[in-house]
C-alpha cells in the first residue's frame, strides 16, 4: 500500500513536471534532432524509463519471463480487424498474463504503440491507433494492472511493419505492440 | 550525397524546358478555362546576370495556370520602359497585358530592378516598380514582380513570394523542407529516422509546429525558422498532434490523449496554459481554426462515423457541419470564412472536396486514389495536398475550382504533408 502510495505520488510529480512549459533546445538548426537530449527528455517526460524491473516472481537467478518464448509474456502484438478496436478472444490468454504479469510486478512498466493500416488521414489514424491502444490497456487494468503501469500512445499510419498496399499487409498493420519500458 | 540527389529538374509545361536545381519538379496537368495573354520582354541587362528574372516570372505567371504566355521575341527596339511600348506590336501578337523592365547594377553591388506592367486593351501603365536589391534577392524579386502581375490582372494577392513546407521520406530518413512556393531552394528545417508529420506554419510565418515520433511517441514541437531552435509543446502522457494555431499566431489547438481518448485542447505557443476544449467519448482531432479565431472545425466520430464538426469558442457549441459520405476528414478553412476544403472517402478512393458553408455544396476537387492533407494557399485559390502516383508519394495542387492542376514530385523521395505558409507582407 505504501509503495503504490509513493508510485501514486511519483505519478502525480510526473504530471506536474509534464505540463510545466519545456525549455528551448536552442543548437544546430539544420540537424535538430539530438539523441542524447531528446532521449533524456524523453525519459523525464514519460517518467517510465528510470524504474528498473523488480520482484520477478521467477527471481533474479531465473531467466526474464518476458523474453521466455515459451511465455505468453513473449508475445507482443495483437492485431485488428478493418475499423475495428475490438480486441479478439484469441488474444486473452496473452493479455491475462500481461495483466497478471504487470499486478505481480508493480514497478514494470509498459507502453502499448496502437497502429493503423495506410488509408486515411495522417491524423485521424493516429487518433485510431490511440483507440486501439487505449482497448488492449482496459482489459489489461481487467488483468490486474494499474494506470500508472501502462502508457497508450499511438503511431497511426506512420510506423507500418509491412509496406505493401494491399489487404495482407495492411492486416498486419492494424496492431498493438507492447513494450517493456527498459528492454 | 542525399542533397545532390534532391537536385531536381524543374520542368515547365507551357514553356520550353529548362534546367535548375529544386527540390520538386513541378508540372502542370490542367489549366484554367480562361487565360489572360501577357508578352513579357526580357529586361535590358537581364542576360548579364546568372539568373533570368523574367523567365521566372513568366513561370510563375504560366504555373498558376490563369495566364498564357504570348512571345515576346523580334520586337526593335526592345522595350525596357513604359513609354517604349507600342501598343501595336503587342496588339497584333494577341497579349492583353505586356510587361518590359530593366537591370541596372549600382555602384554598391546592387542592382536596380525595374518593371512596368501595361494593360495592352486600354493601353494604360497599370503598375510601375523599382525594387533596390542584392544580386543574392533577384529570385524573390521575381516572385515579387509575379506577384503584382497576378495581383493587377486578377484582383486576388498573388501566391510566388510565399513558402511551403513539406515532409520527404528518404530511405529511412525523415526530414521537413521549406522551399519557395515554385519547389525551389528547399532548406532542410529538421531531420529525423523517426517518421515527422502535420507541419502547420504560424499565421506571422516565423514558425513551424510539427509532430515527431523520435521520441516513440507523438510529441508536438514549435521550431524557429530564423534560429532553428526548436521547443517541445506538447509531451504529455499519451499521444499529442494535430497542431493547428490560431490567427494570432499565439496559441495551438492540439489533440491530446492525456485524459482518455483523442481530445481537443488549447495550448499557449511556449507549452503553457493547456485547456481543454472538447468533452466527448469519441475521437476528436484535426483542429482548424476559423480565419476570425472565432471557431474551430474538427474531425469527430461522436456521431457513428469521422465528420466534421464546428466548435464555438465563445460558448462551447458543437454542431455538425457534413452529412454526404461516411468518411469526412481533415477540414481546412478558406481565407474568405466562405468555404472549407477537406478529405472525403468515395468507396476506397479518398479525394479532395470543396464545401461552401452557406450553400452546403460539395465540390470534389481531385480524382486520385489517396489524397490527403489539403493545405490552402493564403490567397485561396490553390490547394497543395498530398497524392500517390506508383506508390510513391508525391505534392499535387489544384486550383479551388477545380480547373488548374498541378503535380510536384521529387526524385528519389517521397513527398507528403504539405503546407503552405502565409502571405509575405
Amino acid at each position: 500500500m505504501k509503495r503504490l502510495l509513493v508510485s501514486a505520488l511519483c505519478a502525480v510529480l510526473v504530471a506536474a513536471c509534464q505540463s510545466t512549459p519545456t525549455t528551448t533546445d536552442a543548437g544546430a538548426p539544420v540537424e535538430e534532432r539530438n539523441p542524447s537530449a531528446v532521449g533524456a527528455t524523453g525519459a523525464a517526460t514519460t517518467g517510465t524509463s528510470t524504474t528498473p524491473l523488480t520482484g520477478s516472481p521467477t527471481g533474479a537467478a531465473q531467466a526474464n519471463p518476458l523474453k521466455d518464448p515459451s511465455s505468453p509474456l513473449s508475445k507482443r502484438i495483437v492485431y485488428f480487424d478493418f475499423d475495428s478496436y475490438v480486441v479478439k478472444d484469441e488474444y486473452k490468454p496473452m493479455i491475462e498474463a500481461h495483466g497478471r504479469y504487470l499486478q505481480a510486478n508493480r514497478g514494470a512498466r509498459m507502453t502499448i504503440q496502437g497502429s493503423t493500416d495506410e488509408r486515411g488521414s495522417r491524423e485521424y489514424n493516429i487518433a485510431l491507433g490511440q483507440r486501439r491502444a487505449d482497448a488492449l490497456k482496459k482489459m489489461l487494468l481487467l488483468y490486474g494492472a494499474t494506470e500508472i503501469q501502462i502508457e497508450t500512445v499511438s503511431f497511426g499510419k506512420e510506423k507500418p511493419r509491412r509496406d505493401g498496399h494491399d489487404e495482407a499487409s495492411w492486416a498486419e498493420n492494424r496492431r498493438d505492440e507492447i513494450v517493456f519500458v527498459g528492454e | 550525397m542525399i542533397r545532390n540527389l534532391c537536385r531536381l529538374l524543374f520542368v515547365l509545361g507551357a514553356l520550353a524546358s529548362f534546367v535548375a536545381r529544386a527540390q520538386l519538379t513541378i508540372e502542370i496537368v490542367g489549366g484554367g478555362a480562361t487565360t489572360i495573354p501577357i508578352a513579357i520582354v526580357p529586361f535590358a541587362n537581364e542576360g548579364t546576370f546568372p539568373l533570368s528574372v523574367t523567365q521566372i516570372v513568366g513561370n510563375d505567371l504560366s504555373r498558376s495556370g490563369l495566364f498564357k504566355l504570348v512571345d515576346a521575341g523580334g520586337v526593335n527596339p526592345r522595350p525596357a520602359r513604359a513609354e517604349d511600348v507600342r501598343y501595336g506590336d503587342w496588339t497584333s501578337r494577341g497579349a492583353d497585358a505586356v510587361v518590359v523592365g530593366s537591370l541596372t547594377p549600382l555602384s554598391d553591388g546592387r542592382v536596380e530592378v525595374r518593371f512596368f506592367l501595361l494593360d495592352v486593351v486600354k493601353q494604360t501603365l497599370l503598375a510601375g516598380f523599382t525594387y533596390v536589391v542584392a544580386p543574392a534577392q533577384l529570385r524573390a524579386t521575381a516572385h515579387r514582380i509575379a506577384d503584382v502581375i497576378y495581383e493587377k490582372l486578377t484582383g486576388v494577392a498573388g501566391v510566388f513570394s510565399t513558402r511551403i513546407a513539406y515532409i520527404a521520406k528518404q530511405g529511412a530518413k525523415y526530414e521537413l523542407f521549406v522551399a519557395e512556393a515554385d519547389g525551389f531552394n528547399p532548406q532542410s528545417i529538421v531531420s529525423s529516422i523517426e517518421p515527422l508529420l502535420s507541419p502547420v506554419w504560424s499565421p506571422d510565418g516565423t514558425r513551424i509546429a510539427y509532430v515527431s515520433l523520435e521520441n516513440k511517441k507523438p510529441v508536438i514541437y514549435v521550431q524557429s525558422l530564423a534560429t532553428g531552435a526548436r521547443q517541445v509543446v506538447a509531451n504529455f502522457r499519451g499521444s499529442n498532434s494535430a497542431p493547428a494555431w490560431a490567427p494570432d499566431s499565439s496559441k495551438l489547438a492540439v489533440t491530446l490523449s492525456k485524459d482518455g481518448g483523442s481530445q481537443l485542447y488549447l495550448i499557449n505557443a511556449d507549452g503553457s496554459g493547456v485547456q481543454r476544449l472538447t468533452t466527448s467519448a469519441g475521437i476528436d482531432t484535426e483542429a482548424n481554426f476559423a480565419p476570425d479565431g472565432r471557431s474551430i472545425m474538427f474531425t469527430s466520430d461522436r456521431g457513428g462515423s469521422p465528420q466534421i464538426y464546428r466548435l464555438t469558442l465563445a460558448n462551447g457549441n458543437v454542431e455538425r457541419v457534413t452529412y454526404e459520405g461516411s468518411y469526412n476528414v481533415s477540414p481546412r478553412h478558406l481565407p474568405d470564412g466562405k468555404g472549407f476544403i477537406f478529405v472525403r472517402r468515395d468507396g476506397n478512393r479518398f479525394n479532395i472536396a470543396l464545401q461552401d458553408f452557406a450553400t452546403r455544396q460539395v465540390q470534389v476537387l481531385t480524382q486520385g486514389a489517396l489524397d490527403e492533407s489539403p493545405s490552402v494557399a493564403p490567397n485561396g485559390k490553390l490547394v497543395i495536398y498530398a497524392s500517390e502516383t506508383g506508390g510513391r508519394g508525391i505534392l499535387a495542387a489544384v486550383s479551388s475550382d477545380g480547373r488548374v492542376k498541378q503535380r510536384l514530385t521529387a526524385a528519389a523521395s517521397d513527398v507528403r504533408e504539405p503546407a503552405w505558409g502565409p502571405l509575405v507582407k
